[in-house]
């Protein structure tokens, strides 16, 4: 059954050349990838679930040569997040892009991306992994650029540098890593790696590729102008999905492969980063004027929290405890990728409505426009990290395992980027429920509010009340237990 | 799926799921949406007296539910829980039946209703919590639950008092959360037991408990509105009048001084608590919180503000109960739980009432609204008397246990005083109120300006709710002594906290 592991890199690239080659009915063909992608995901979520990993060696070759691609909790869990926000972006696209051939621009793009996302989440290889950044990246900026418009071509090129930058660092530590150890497959990898100087440069170089595309403080320019002003589904999915990408690299480079060459020093650097992030990404997010550029910051802010668990983590024993706190950290990273983009889909909703993301004339919003409001304050109250949400597990469990390690400074950092947070979100709120005609008159519900809302849910009911399973997902023989009514 | 694991959980849903249903309703379904508050609360009554009668009985309740590995989400019935869970219940159906007829033509009911199911949800929710965990998830539900309803009318005042009460409250939550958190990495999972847990704990450092302590009580008092940190609550009074109702008598302030009684009480234990020095903390605390109240609300002639500062002040009576080592002023404290309660929401209906009928905001318009309105007067009139601590209404009671327990204690020195004082200030500030309304001569024409044509003096769903929780705040005084009364519930809690 393991070739159930090629299907989310095999699905969307047919459905990809399937809306290229038949553009009028790209629609047909752009959702139906993307519904059998996240039904295949499923499969391997739960196939991960019962052995822990599933491997598969493209082709019969052996790791090391082939192709090879794997799937363990990590893996599974983020391609499970992606197969599902992929398929409501695009789901709100087709409402979105009113005119047909903007539709027909957008889906090859947009799978292509999916692909090259699934691709890089199940690769066990480095190079491999390089190709699929790349690709990635590229297929990215030019969803950036669809808009059309100048600002939005400006920004897009500016991602497309910084993009090729980053890739160019990762792929040089890449070169240098094949050089000393003659393999690229990761777990290989793993067994041979020393601390010694090159590894050490080799790491340096990658890692400084990915922080650039994980738009790490202070390597975050690029991103709030990237995201602002792509479409609404391509800044849900770059958010949610393409930054995670390279958080996800960094989290399987530094636990998984070098974690013998690191030491504690290092992650407190990137701790420190992380914690930078937080506190300018949210006080960004809070002056921001605009609703998308709002949710821009707070991506980079959020990206800084991902980035706090890093020292934490690694200062945590080997064991329960620090299963529990990277349960907590795939928790995290799964609840703002459902939040996230939702929060852009409602930012969607509300521009193509009034014409403008402009906050402080938002008034009439929760009138006008009562489910997308209704969005804004369930992803907002995710984005904060309050109950019922996963954000709010994972950063109970972030700030245990910080006191248990003797790590306060990440105490007060959560505190105020968390009472930030509140404040950006109730900013908006406040405005949505104040007076004004600023988005038009009161409609019925609309088709185009619901992929949004089904995300808000996930991020806040479904990732709340059912996060014990995220544990079970990660976590190998964990013992957390279900419902006991 | 037993009732004794079920029980709490249906209490729960028994608002959630009407409230959630309502959110959904189209503004002009009036009778659906009528019909399904009325039945979630009822509902809600009847599974709360079952529940009543089995811990009486010793039956155990409890909904337990892994969040995450060793996070679980607790309900769980004890005596505590079951006072403040009545409580709520009670409140709950009388205040909906004043909302139904308060906002009878108003737009957004649908949301108001449903958030108001969701406010009394997650005030359930933090009653029957089962562990400090379950507490923050609800605390912090309350607040998310409760902004909508004070920025509800959506005037840039709402809206600035909605945003001072989320920076208090969520700043609050921070600490409690802050506190919580490191406290479970030293002591485990926290679950509420009577008596406390902490005091078994030797190898604890006094001084990280105490700090503990005072963040959890930093976040708890917030809600609880103790001075300092009480600036949100007469913010907040531009809410319409069943919020601000609900907010000074069950939910908000209530849930504050609940957690507090709950933090001594099951968690720290009250002896330990003691030995730790917190309690004189807190006691003072609480007695500064009264006195000022008190003077706050002398001077302010907005009625609705200066029904705020009496909270302010009467609240901290709980806290101040809970100070006090020894069963009598636990009792007092309880007591004044409920009673409390039951005394500010029918002052809170009535001067909702002079607002609605009259265009009377305050107190210098109140000459001579008894004359106009004698049934909501009459009300207020209770409420107040009972506020001052005149028997038989339940303040009386309240204070009685106060100074009785603080007596066996032996700190009467301090606590007396801020009782006498306290008492004469309520009555410098509510007794003119009464003076004018009785006595003084009423305006030829009321500020409001549209005269009422009807059999009684205002809607019927506005007159019967303050007369109906008035009368409670009579019989609780008057028949305290009775099985089941507060009183006697109280009473019983004391005696399993102190396993008497």
């Amino acid at each position: 059954m393991n070739n159930l592991l090629a299907l989310p890199v095999v699905l969307p690239l047919l459905g990809s050349l399937l809306a290229l080659v038949w553009p009028r009915r790209a629609d047909w063909a752009g959702l139906g990838a993307s519904v059998a992608a996240f039904v295949a995901a499923g499969h391997i979520g739960a196939e991960v679930m019962r052995n822990a990993t599933l491997e598969l060696a493209v082709g019969g070759w052996a790791p090391g040569l082939g192709i090879a691609l794997r799937a363990d909790g990590l893996s599974a869990s983020l391609l499970l997040m992606s197969t599902l926000v992929a398929l409501a972006a695009g789901l709100y696209a087709t409402t979105y892009f009113a005119e047909a051939q903007k539709r027909a621009d957008f889906w090859p793009l947009w799978l292509l991306m999916i692909t090259a996302l699934h691709a890089l989440l199940l690769s066990g290889d480095l190079f491999n992994i390089y190709v699929t950044l790349e690709l990635l990246g590229l297929a990215a900026v030019a969803l950036a650029a669809l808009g059309g418009s100048r600002a939005a071509l400006q920004a897009a090129v500016r991602y497309l540098t910084v993009g090729l930058l980053g890739s160019l660092a990762f792929l040089t530590g890449v070169g240098l890593i094949y050089a000393g150890y003659g393999t690229l497959d990761m777990v290989m990898l793993a067994g041979r790696v020393d601390a010694e100087p090159a590894t050490w440069v080799a790491l340096a170089l990658m890692t400084a590729g990915l922080l650039i595309k994980s738009a790490l403080f202070p390597m975050h320019f690029w991103l709030p102008s990237a995201h602002a002003n792509a479409p609404a589904p391509v800044s849900a999915a770059l958010s949610a999905l393409v930054v995670k990408a390279a958080f996800y690299l960094v989290l399987r480079l530094w636990l998984d492969v070098f974690d013998v060459a690191l030491s504690q020093a290092s992650a407190g650097l990137l701790g420190l980063l992380g914690a930078s992030a937080v506190i300018w990404g949210s006080w960004q997010a809070y002056r921001a004027e605009r609703l998308k550029l709002l949710a821009a910051y707070s991506t980079v802010a959020q990206i800084g929290y991902l980035f706090l668990f890093i020292p934490v983590l690694l200062a945590t024993e080997p064991g329960e405890a620090r299963d529990l706190l990277f349960g907590a950290l795939v928790l995290f990273a799964l609840t703002h990728g459902f939040s996230k983009s939702a929060f852009f889909l409602g930012a969607g909703v509300i521009l193509h409505r009034a014409g403008h993301d402009r906050i402080a004339e938002l008034g009439g919003t929760a009138r006008a426009l009562p489910v997308t409001t209704f969005v804004l304050a369930l992803a907002g109250i995710a984005l904060i990290g309050l109950p019922p949400s996963g954000t709010f597990l994972a950063k109970w469990q972030l700030m245990t395992s910080a006191i248990a390690a003797g790590q306060w400074l990440w105490i007060p950092v959560i505190a105020i980027g968390t009472l930030l947070a509140g404040a950006y979100v109730f900013r908006v709120l406040g405005h949505a429920f104040g007076p004004g005609e600023g988005v038009g008159p009161s409609l019925a519900w609309a088709r185009a509010e619901l992929p949004a809302l089904l995300l808000a849910l996930v991020a806040t009911a479904v990732l709340g009340l059912g996060a014990a399973q995220v544990w079970t997902m990660v976590v190998p023989g964990s013992n957390a237990e279900g419902v006991s009514l | 799926m037993s009732l004794s694991n079920s029980l709490p959980l249906l209490i729960l849903l028994s608002s959630l799921l009407p409230g959630l249903a309502i959110f959904l309703l189209r503004e002009e379904s009036f009778r659906l949406r009528t019909a399904l508050n009325l039945f979630g609360a009822s509902v809600k009554l009847i599974l709360v007296g079952v529940m009543i009668w089995g811990v009486f009985h010793e039956q155990v309740y409890e909904t337990r539910w892994t969040l995450a590995p060793g996070l679980d989400l607790v309900l769980h019935a004890d005596a505590l829980s079951v006072l403040f869970v009545s409580l709520s219940t009670l409140l709950w159906l009388v205040t909906t039946v004043y909302a139904i007829g308060y906002l009878e033509d108003s737009p957004h009911r649908s949301r108001f209703f449903g958030f108001f199911s969701l406010c009394v949800t997650a005030t359930v929710g933090l009653a029957l919590a089962g562990n400090l965990f379950t507490f923050v998830v609800f605390y912090e539900f309350l607040t998310l639950a409760t902004y909508p309803l004070v920025a509800h009318k959506g005037t840039p005042e709402a809206i600035r008092g909605a945003r001072i009460y989320l920076a208090y409250t969520l700043a609050g939550g921070m600490a409690l959360l802050i506190g919580a958190v490191w406290l479970r990495t030293l002591a485990g999972p926290l679950d509420f037991v009577q008596g406390g847990i902490l005091g078994g704990m030797d190898h604890l450092d006094p001084w990280t408990l105490r700090w503990i302590f005072l963040l959890l009580i930093v976040g708890l008092g917030v809600k609880a509105a103790l001075v300092p940190l009480h600036g949100w609550l007469p913010q907040a009074m531009v809410a319409p009048a069943p919020v601000s109702a609900l907010l000074h008598a069950v939910a908000v302030v209530k849930a504050g001084a609940f957690g507090i009684v709950r933090v001594v009480y099951d968690v720290y234990g009250v002896e330990f608590a003691a030995s730790l020095g917190v309690l004189a903390l807190l006691g003072a605390a609480a007695a500064v919180t009264i006195i000022y109240g008190s003077v706050k609300a002398l001077s302010q002639d907005n009625l609705k503000k200066r029904l705020a500062y009496s909270t302010v002040s009467q609240v901290s009576y709980i806290a101040l109960g809970t100070a006090i080592l020894g069963p009598l002023a636990t009792v007092g404290g309880m007591v004044h739980l409920v009673h409390q309660g039951v005394m500010k929401i029918t002052l809170f209906f009535a001067a909702g009432n002079y607002a609605e009928a009259l265009g009377v905001h305050r107190v210098s318009e109140m000459d001579g609204v008894g004359r106009r309105m004698p049934g909501t007067t009459l009300a207020f009139t209770i409420g107040a008397l009972g506020m001052i601590g005149i028997p038989p209404v339940a303040g009386f009671v309240s204070k009685w246990y106060l100074g009785l327990g603080a007596a066996e204690s032996g700190a009467a020195l301090w606590v007396l005083p801020v009782l006498v004082g306290s008492s004469l200030l309520n009555a410098a500030y509510f007794l003119p109120i009464l003076y004018r309304a009785w006595f003084g001569q009423p305006p030829a024409k009321w500020p409001g300006g549209h005269t009422h044509a009807g059999r009684w003096e205002i809607n019927q769903a506005l007159l019967w709710p303050p007369l109906l929780t008035a009368g409670l705040a009579l019989a609780a005084g008057l028949f305290a002594a009775a099985p089941y009364s507060p009183l006697e519930w109280a009473r019983l809690i004391a005696e399993r906290e102190y396993s008497l």
